[in-house]
């Protein structure tokens, strides 16, 4: 992983999105033409509660700098209660992360809508931002 | 049956009939003043007194509760004898109430005209009660509420709440007024609030009522609320008067379960309660009407016949129709309802039409946007409606000393002259805005679809797809999905149902091939995932000492694929492998 000049450094962000809410909550902000961040490198998958903790470490290893992952507000779930997995393994994960000395700031969980397309473009904008001034993930073997 | 003979005439009558009803059948005419075939005769004014006889006896019996059980019975209902009783008993009625219109007219067709008596107990009122207990029989026997009674005896009976006061066991039916001959006993509206258009728009006021006209089935409905059967018991009236026996008290309302394979959301819409804006005086200024009061004003089968009226009954001089009430405005609803700019226009128009009255249009902005409505807009400014582009501030009531009638004071800006303006009406329409019904959410988590921000139902797209859900099987149209005009809702509605049907010629539904599958070899029984699946469609195989997932109920979410520690549950099309080598790929570049 090459580190470019520090202007031009922009954070690489992977997000899982659910099908159900936020996927098209994502899409919603596109077809409205909402700026979000162009840092975010969407992953469908079908429920938040899919998203497998070993994903997100596959992330980071890649060289992500930050992981997003996008739920549908809870007691709203496609699938009854998928998210409510997702909200138990996020905060094991944000332990782990810790230990791993990834700060757990750079992992976020967000409850978007399918008719919130402001809420995930602004909230892509706040976490490019945050990421911005965490500075770019350094991993030592 | 048996024969009976009455003044001369021989009659066939079946046992237990009363000489009354005999005598009716028989055309002969016989005064009554306290008997209605609606509950047990009473027998208490006497003037249905009638001679029978019985070989050489004569006795003098009262016509409306004497029974004929014996064959050629001989009865005189005019003899000399009874014409003088007669007399005497209505002459006492006469000088006790001499202006009660029912004692007249009887007195007169039984040639009395001044009493000989005087009276102690002289109540010269028009609407005095003649103690004919009418309201009390049927109060006890048809309505079986048995509230009203008699007090006291002698010259000082009368009739009586208990207590003589009101009380809840009263349930207000009003079949004492009804019965009651002389008009003494009325009827209060306890709840009077909003005169006139308040009691046009309840409708009909009986317990069994066609709701509308154009009520679809035209059938009638019993209000359950007003009903004297479901309340008391009693009553039952209408079932007697049924010919077919098509009316059932028994039929409650009941939920049914009926198993479909696909569903069509069209809850509609409500409007926006007027009242939470008080500057505008709804259900405090009289004549400031919603549309949909003024809709049904304007209706040939309404309250007015059609005719545009204020609440007094004249018609107004000048009538103003104001826009955007809760829509456009950040305090309320942001969207646009979409309808109003055009009823508003047909109101104007009708308003015209059917009146003298200069007509004021408070707009924001003219959204005719349908076919033709452009057309009709333009038409309605050569009609000569005054548009004033500018919201309204406040409606207030205005007492003019010398003429008496009040008129509606509009205050508004005219944004096109920029000034502000103070407007005299009679009559003021507000448009109030479309928003969803206020159980939306809870439809929603039925069946498990989503609300826009404006919480009507989301569409699966807003352009490609905006009949369907994200659930699969359940589709919107009409304004449940959004505020729109007949028009739009039609062909959303013929759009959804052809989408259905389509889904129904196929005959079989094409299911998403993401399931979850266990992969044996791999599956240690843990059993964490049996726990997590919220279908149910993980079970443990006991045999096997392994985990099984059945296909059918499998909705492919994915939670189990994620939380399995042997990786043995493989989700298809969101395959472990799938998802790390696209986290692989967008991190490459």
């Amino acid at each position: 992983m090459s580190t470019t000049k520090e202007k031009s450094w922009s954070p690489r962000i992977v997000a899982f999105l659910c099908n159900w809410c936020t996927y098209t909550g994502a899409d919603l902000a596109g077809v409205s033409r909402l700026k979000s961040s162009p840092s975010v490198r969407v992953i469908r998958t079908m429920c938040s509660g899919r998203v497998d903790p070993t994903f997100v470490l596959k992330a980071f290893k890649l060289g992500a700098d930050g992981v997003m992952i996008g739920g549908c507000h809870i007691g709203d779930c496609h699938y009854s209660e998928g998210n409510f997995k997702t909200l138990r393994r996020v905060e094991m994960l944000k332990i782990l992360l810790d230990q791993y000395g990834i700060d757990p700031r750079r992992l976020r969980l967000e409850w978007i809508s399918a008719s919130e397309g402001d809420k995930y473009a602004h909230t892509t904008l706040d976490f490019e931002q945050q990421l911005r001034e965490l500075g770019p993930l350094q991993l030592t073997e | 049956m048996i024969t009976v003979n009455i003044d001369g005439k021989d009659i066939q009558v079946a046992e237990e009939t009363t000489i009354v009803k005999a005598a009716e059948s028989a055309g002969i005419w016989i005064p009554t003043m306290c008997y209605s075939e609606l509950f047990e005769p009473y027998g208490i004014c006497r003037l249905c007194s009638v001679e029978i006889i019985r070989g050489k006896r004569t006795r003098i019996v009262t016509a409306c509760n004497y029974p004929l059980r014996e064959n050629g019975l001989k009865i005189r209902t005019n003899s000399p004898v009874i014409q003088e009783i007669r007399k005497v008993l209505i002459e006492l009625m006469l000088s006790r109430w001499p202006n009660v219109p029912v004692v007249k007219n009887m007195a007169a067709s039984l040639g009395v005209i001044e009493p000989r008596f005087v009276s102690l107990e002289r109540d010269e009122a028009e609407d005095a009660c003649i103690l004919c207990g009418m309201c009390v029989n049927i109060c006890r026997d048809v309505v079986k509420a048995n509230i009203l009674g008699f007090a006291n005896r002698g010259i000082k009976r009368e009739v009586v709440l208990p207590y003589e006061k009101m009380n809840s066991e009263c349930i207000v039916c009003g079949a004492c007024a009804y019965v009651c001959p002389t008009g003494h006993i009325k009827i209060k509206s306890l709840d009077y609030e909003r005169g006139a258009v308040a009691d046009w728009y309840l409708g009909p006021k009986t317990a069994i009522n066609i709701p509308t006209l154009q009520a679809v089935p035209r059938v009638p409905k019993i209000d359950e609320e007003s009903c004297i059967k479901t309340q008391t018991g009693g009553c039952g009236i209408c079932s007697t008067y049924c010919e077919p026996e098509a009316i059932n008290y028994e039929d409650k309302d009941e939920e049914v379960e009926i198993e479909v394979g696909q569903i069509l959301l069209t809850t509609g819409f409500q409007l926006i309660d007027l009242k939470q804006m008080p500057q505008y005086g709804y259900g405090r200024l009289d004549n400031v009407y919603s549309s949909l009061e003024f809709e049904h004003m304007l209706n040939s089968t309404g309250p007015t016949g059609g005719l545009v009226k204020c609440k007094d009954g004249s018609e107004p001089r000048a009538v103003g129709i104001i826009h955007c009430i809760g829509s456009r405005d950040e305090n309320y609803h942001k969207y646009c309802s979409r309808v109003c700019c055009m009823y508003a226009l047909k109101f104007a128009h009708l308003v015209k039409d059917r009146t003298k009255a200069e007509v004021y249009q408070f707009y924001i902005d003219m959204r005719a946007f349908g076919k033709g409505y452009e057309e009709f807009y333009k038409r309605l400014l050569d009609e000569g409606v005054n548009m004033i582009r500018g919201k309204v501030a406040e409606i207030a009531e205005v007492h003019s000393g010398s003429e008496g009638k009040p008129y509606l004071l509009v205050k508004c800006e005219d944004t096109l002259i920029g000034k502000f303006r103070e407007i005299a009406l009679d009559m003021v329409i507000l448009c109030p805005a479309i928003e969803p019904q206020f159980d939306a959410a809870d439809v929603k988590k039925i069946f498990s679809i989503s609300q826009s921000p404006d919480k009507f139902f989301l569409e699966r797209h807003p352009k490609l797809d905006p009949i369907s859900t994200m659930t699969d099987g359940v589709f919107i149209a009409g304004c449940a999905q959004g505020p729109k005009d007949i028009p739009d809702s039609v062909a959303q509605a013929s759009a959804a149902a052809a989408r259905m049907l389509s889904l129904i010629s196929l005959g079989e539904v094409a299911l998403d091939p993401v399931k979850a599958e266990v992969v044996d070899e791999y599956c240690s029984g843990c059993r964490i995932c049996n726990n997590l699946c919220p279908y149910g469609a993980i079970s443990f195989v006991d045999d096997k000492k392994i985990s099984n997932i059945n296909e059918m109920l499998c909705k492919g979410c994915g939670t189990c694929v994620a939380a399995c520690p042997a990786s043995a549950i493989t989700g298809k099309g969101f395959t472990d492998m799938q998802i790390l080598s696209e986290i692989e790929g967008l991190l490459s570049i």
